[in-house]
């Protein structure tokens, strides 16, 4: 039982990382914009709240500490727009500039990873003795659970509340998300962007307006990933070990995995999480034996991805015109 | 009735431009790297406050500072231009092979696979049965997807991005089962003391070979997709599958043949990776290779010899920037960062190839 216990909570925390990333390709391939920089925007997201939050910790004096409610204030929107900004770019290159969205992808999770390990090192440089960056004001705000402030619960309080609040928070954004996709009528102008650009240009749908919002946006929503890891997941400090950029070809599994829909982010995410963590309850494993485990979440991708176009089932396409530029003047 | 809101015709206008000379795009190439040359030097300086040129000054060192320093360049591009090659026939096709890390990563499994446990063959039989090895397991690995596409229009964007990670938990699999010594979780040099499996030593570099074989795969990848049938069909599949269809081509052979071979070449960088430059495996055999050799490719629209140049920049960068981090104290990752802005550059300048902005009150031209 306390086995099944703590798996199911280590699936929770893993599962919020990528489905912060989920959320936000969604909104971003429902535009038919492929972005394959998730892993480098979840990067930029994590690193400008880390160094956002740094400077204000490092600011406070003994006298005046560091309150955890502005440590809140400056990580989450620092996230989103250091997120939102990669967006930018990605979405300056490949609507306004039409360049290849795929390659674009690739390029932007290089820089990503390049500016957050170049600057996550040079804080830890900076940390100087311990040898790495810490904030621990603001990853205990972050993972401060209502169980620790209303007090224990038993087994359904450990299973349950035992997160920092962006647990719920992704919760949360994954139905505010599938409600505005598929029941609004913003959401519908967004989705036929990215089935059939022409036509929604065609009935007065501004398509590079909306391509740009959904791409910077989704972004954002991303890089909240970045900050949920960075915060939660390894208690704010910073290791150039590359995990953030498998966590992000995860989410963009995840997008598939769920079928583009975000509601079912919710359950795709923490499945993924107990298939990532569950070699650890498997008795009898050797080390060599739990790599193979490891690769499950993108086995069952792949699974999924191929019988999705066996059936050839209608809503488990992804959206008709992904990964296409949209130029009006061309047929 | 409606009302036309925006009735006059708007300030910049897009047109498609038929083609570029050769000249002008190769000067709009070299003023978007000078530019992000430019815009990486004023992001050093605002950053560190270190003189850019100082910096540039000793990343040219770091890359063709002594003899080791080029082979180590030299080996890089090679490694790159490598991987370039094999997914350039894919992406004629607009079969967007994602998966090269993974195909690499095979190809090195089992060339190392063979090092571990033929080194009683001789070197002469020993090398083409890695050659061997590497092409089937890289053609494998890009089969797959390409079957799927061809059967259910399977989405091979994402199949092949799965495939890496499943080819990358596959390396850490081997790389526990034969690490070396026990509890290092590497494998270290393999066959260190007899040297079996590895690339001979010619002009005084291991690399020598490596160098070869990239020339030839090019020079040959060069004719095939120019010169001969199969490369005819390949562009015309890019270019419209109904199309092909319509002329009778099979696209669902052509795509699988195309992705054999797309693998295969992927499959044999993994085995130059290892029996040409590391003699080791490990989940940086590829190292994101297999990513920036789709950017090399699809920046070079596919030509051997830009190839060759885009890996040389990329080198050079890459190797530049590890000088940098011991001399001035910059941080390693700097070098992905200016890799990163120099890509953006690249890829935006396409545009200006590609499309030609025509202004309201320009030449009064007629519409229609």
């Amino acid at each position: 039982m306390g086995g099944l216990v703590t798996l199911f909570q280590a699936a929770v925390v893993f599962g919020t990382v990528i489905m912060f990333g989920c959320i936000g390709e969604t909104i971003t391939e429902q535009a038919g914009n492929l972005n394959l920089g998730v892993p480098g925007i979840m990067y930029l997201g994590a690193i400008s709240s880390l160094c956002a939050v740094y400077i204000y910790e490092g600011s406070c004096s003994p006298e005046s500490p560091a309150s955890p409610l502005i440590c809140i204030l400056i990580a989450v929107p620092t996230a989103f727009l250091g997120a939102a900004l990669g967006g930018l770019i990605y979405a300056f290159l490949t609507i306004t500039l039409r360049a290849n969205q795929n390659v674009t992808g690739l390029a932007l999770s290089i820089f990503g990873s390049g500016v957050a390990n170049f600057f996550g090192g040079s804080l830890n440089t900076l940390a100087g003795k311990f040898e790495q960056v810490s904030v621990p004001v603001s990853s205990s705000a972050f993972s401060a659970s209502p169980v620790s402030l209303i007090g224990d619960l038993g087994v359904p309080g450990q299973l349950f509340l035992s997160y920092g609040f962006l647990v719920y928070v992704a919760i949360i954004l994954a139905v505010v998300v599938q409600y505005f996709l598929h029941h609004t009528g913003a959401g519908l102008d967004l989705r036929t962007v990215g089935e059939n650009p022409q036509a929604a240009d065609a009935a007065g749908i501004n398509v590079i307006k909306n391509k740009y919002l959904a791409i910077c946006i989704g972004a954002g929503i991303s890089g909240l990933g970045g900050l949920y890891y960075v915060m939660d997941y390894i208690k704010g400090t910073w290791a150039n070990d590359g995990s953030i950029e498998k966590l992000g070809w995860l989410a963009v599994a995840l997008v598939i995995f769920t079928g583009w829909k975000a509601k079912n982010a919710i359950w795709g995410a923490y499945l993924f999480g107990v298939l990532y963590w569950m070699y650890l309850y498997i008795p009898g494993l050797t080390r060599a034996s739990q790599e193979i485990f490891k690769m499950l979440p993108y086995v069952v991708t792949i699974l999924v991805l191929v019988i999705g176009s066996m059936k050839n089932s209608r809503d488990k396409q992804p959206p008709a015109a992904l990964g296409q530029a949209y130029f009006r003047e061309e047929r | 009735m409606q009302e036309y809101k925006n009735s006059r015709e708007p300030l910049i206008r897009l047109t498609k431009r038929d083609s570029m000379p050769l000249g002008s795009r190769i000067v709009v190439r070299l003023v978007s790297v000078v530019l992000a040359m430019l815009v990486c030097a004023v992001l050093i300086y605002a950053i560190t406050g270190i003189n850019p040129l100082v910096v540039y000054r000793t990343m040219f060192e770091g890359a063709f500072g002594s003899k080791s320093r080029i082979w180590s360049t030299v080996k890089e591009m090679m490694l790159l231009s490598c991987i370039a090659i094999g997914l350039a026939p894919a992406f004629k096709m607009r079969f967007w092979n994602i998966g090269a890390e993974g195909q690499v990563l095979v190809g090195g499994i089992v060339t190392a696979g063979c090092m571990i446990y033929l080194n009683k063959l001789p070197s002469a039989l020993l090398l083409p049965v890695m050659v061997l090895c590497s092409i089937l397991a890289g053609a494998l690995w890009g089969l797959l997807p390409a079957l799927f596409k061809a059967k259910w229009n399977t989405n091979e964007t994402l199949a092949t991005l799965m495939m890496n990670y499943v080819a990358i938990q596959l390396t850490s699999f081997f790389v526990a089962k034969w690490e070396n010594p026990y509890g290092s979780n590497t494998v270290g040099i393999i066959n260190q003391s007899d040297q079996k499996g590895w690339f001979p030593q010619v002009m005084g570099s291991r690399y020598f070979f490596c160098v070869v074989l990239v020339l030839l795969l090019s020079v040959m990848m060069h004719i095939y997709l120019k010169y001969t049938k199969h490369g005819f069909e390949i562009s015309v599949v890019g270019a419209s599958e109904n199309t092909a269809r319509y002329a009778g081509i099979n696209v669902s052979w052509v795509m699988i043949r195309t992705m054999l071979l797309s693998g295969a070449i992927c499959g044999l960088s993994g085995f130059m990776a290892v029996a040409g430059a590391s003699h080791t495996i490990s989940v940086s055999t590829a190292g994101g290779r297999g990513f920036t050799a789709i950017i090399v490719a699809w920046m070079a629209k596919f030509d051997a010899a830009t190839m060759l140049l885009i890996s040389l920049l990329l080198a050079f960068l890459q190797n530049g920037a590890g000088e940098i981090a011991s001399k001035c104290g910059l941080n390693d990752y700097a070098s992905q960062m200016i890799i990163g802005i120099l890509l953006f550059f690249l890829l935006g300048c396409e545009f200006f190839i590609n499309y030609r902005p025509v202004f309201r009150h320009g030449k009064k031209k007629e519409v229609r």
